[in-house]
């Protein structure tokens, strides 16, 4: 109850005050950390490791859920197109194997052979990194420069259910005015995910 | 007169053709928040594949049974895919006997209406909005809620502005 109370008495003030309170994580223009992550290999997997990337698409995702499924097709094409240019995919499930046992390293591993997954596919067992990079759902997309500076937060375009009918390609456009040396146009956008699977302690 | 043009309203923009799952745009949203009412809108984000929301519909049955004579008005809004809706959708409320009234969001691109719900949504659900305009209101909450949870919160926001 006391636990309850206090973000509710939060909020009643936030409304009084129209202050909403600032999100953790990181925004555009903050330096992301590095990570060393095991990939579906069993190789550890760091940003730094990346030989050659000039930057970084880093997606959390997962096996399970509807919404980064639909997007498993779109991912492989963008390592595809992207990673021939300095742009590799770095995949990221953040879940909590027993909250959601379809997002176990072992079905991760069944995942990627069945989709043949051609980036790397990272385990974050402790939780840590999708807490740092401030992640919330899958899928949920951050761009990085070859600094690790956030350049894009958000979706990968906007329709999750029909790929034919996609309009704006916000991470595309995202990376190719970041090749380009633009100020990159739509910085941050929001798409319906499934909320990360946090280990209840 | 009031309720009946609400009423009107929300039929005029919302196609019926998934027989009772009317379909809802994004102006829907901005219609709940600025309707000049006595009404609280217990506004719930889910989809049929989300465990957790799956999990706390009962909650929200409960609620909408107990609170039916205090004004409190519940809507389920799937954000299924579209094309679950005559598939997953209709049979899921139909096997489980939701009561609560169950819309579909139908909107392809969610950039579109998550900031009109709350600008701190992230997008993860289940998200539920709690809100009254007369009464100055506005709760938000994105994660899954138990029923002393949401009834606790429903009570506040009951008691404000009053």
């Amino acid at each position: 109850m006391k636990k309850l109370f206090l973000p509710l008495l939060f909020a009643v003030a936030a409304i009084a005050t129209a202050f909403a309170p600032a999100a953790a994580g990181y925004k555009v223009g903050d330096t992301a950390r590095d990570f060393n992550l095991k990939n579906i290999d069993g190789k550890m997997v760091s940003l730094e490791s990346i030989e050659g990337a000039k930057g970084y698409i880093v997606i959390f995702t997962c096996n399970h859920c509807p919404y980064a499924k639909a997007y498993e097709d779109r991912i492989i094409d963008l390592h595809k197109k992207y990673a021939p240019l300095g742009y590799p995919v770095v995949a990221i499930n953040p879940n909590d194997k027993d909250r959601q046992p379809a997002d176990s390293y072992e079905n991760m591993q069944k995942r990627a052979k069945e989709k043949d997954f051609p980036f790397a596919y990272l385990y974050d067992d402790t939780q840590e990194i999708a807490q740092t990079y401030g992640a919330t759902r899958t899928p949920h997309v951050y761009l990085l420069d070859s600094d690790r500076v956030v350049k894009y937060i958000g979706a990968i375009d906007d329709n999750s259910e029909e790929p034919t009918e996609v309009k704006e390609k916000y991470l595309e456009n995202a990376i190719d005015a970041l090749r380009s040396g633009k100020e990159v146009g739509v910085k941050e956008t929001k798409a319906i995910g499934c909320t990360i699977k946090w280990k209840q302690s | 007169m009031r309720k009946i043009t609400f009423f009107l309203a929300f039929f005029a923009c919302c196609s019926l053709s998934a027989q009772d799952i009317p379909f809802i745009k994004s102006e829907q949203i901005n219609y709940w928040k600025n309707a000049d009412n006595d009404t609280l809108y217990v506004l719930n984000f889910w989809a049929t594949w989300c465990a957790p929301c799956v999990e706390e519909l009962p909650s929200f049955e409960k609620l909408n049974r107990e609170y039916v004579d205090r004004k409190v008005k519940v809507v389920l809004i799937s954000t299924d895919f579209k094309r679950n809706v005559e598939t997953r959708v209709k049979p899921f409320v139909k096997e489980r006997g939701l009561q609560s009234e169950v819309v579909f969001m139908n909107e392809s691109n969610p950039n579109n209406y998550i900031n009109l719900v709350d600008t701190s949504w992230t997008g993860a659900i289940p998200a539920t909005l709690i809100y009254s305009k007369r009464k100055g209101v506005s709760l938000f909450f994105e994660k899954k809620l138990d029923y002393e949870s949401l009834e606790t919160a429903v009570k506040t926001a009951l008691e404000t502005g009053n």
